[in-house]
């Protein structure tokens, strides 16, 4: 018996039915509020230190889970996977984040 | 839609020891090693499996699927490679194309 073709990971989307006709909202539409630049600001801060890639960024990105990938918003899934990052080394601990 | 993708031509290395040449068919790898651990891959599911055309060698970056984890990483060739879409997802005009951007080791002579 053939096994079904697995799903493929939520951020791998071309071809979804479920986001066919879904609008893409360009970037001058939606610029960074404070908020988001802060975190932007924090994100560069970091990887001047050494301390994050953007590719162990992205990849705790798409490791959210799915209602948080697909129920925040940008900055806030890029703060969520910054914390993710600097939790796993060590560079601040869960007590400090709260 | 490579946010903070590799653009064209901002290679990091040299692409002296590029195996495919432009307009030289290939084959994406039908693998599916996602299934086997967490894993950082960037090629997608829809072309894994599918032949394609290179359109030319962007230049050579560290391999994201280290960078992910923070290990050291070699730097491997990245190709843009032009696929038929019709085929890929059952829709579009014929002619219709997509290019992709391909890691070497995801690609096998076709």
């Amino acid at each position: 018996m053939e096994m079904p073709e697995p799903a493929p990971a939520q951020h791998d989307l071309g071809g979804n039915p479920r986001f066919r006709c879904t609008p893409v909202e360009p970037d001058a539409d939606a610029p960074p509020d404070d908020f988001g630049k802060r975190v932007d600001a924090l994100r560069v801060v970091l990887r001047e230190k050494g301390l994050l890639t953007t590719d162990e960024q992205r990849l705790n990105i798409e490791s959210l889970p799915e209602a948080e990938y697909f129920g925040l918003t940008y900055y806030e899934k890029w703060l969520r996977a910054i914390a993710a990052v600097m939790l796993a080394k060590g560079a601040v601990t869960w007590e400090d984040l709260q | 839609m490579s946010v903070g993708g590799h653009a064209a031509g901002r290679g990091v290395g040299e692409i002296a020891t590029a195996r495919f040449q432009a307009g030289q068919k290939v084959r994406v790898k039908d693998a599916r090693p996602e299934r086997v651990a967490r894993l950082h891959l960037r090629t997608p599911h829809y072309v894994r499996g599918r032949m394609g055309v290179v359109e030319r060698a962007l230049g050579t970056f560290p391999n994201p699927e280290d960078i992910a984890f923070n290990r050291p990483a070699e730097p491997r060739v990245l190709y843009h490679v032009l696929f038929d879409q019709p085929p890929v997802w059952n829709e579009g005009e014929p002619g219709d194309t997509l290019l992709i951007e391909l890691f070497e080791h995801w690609l096998e002579e076709a």
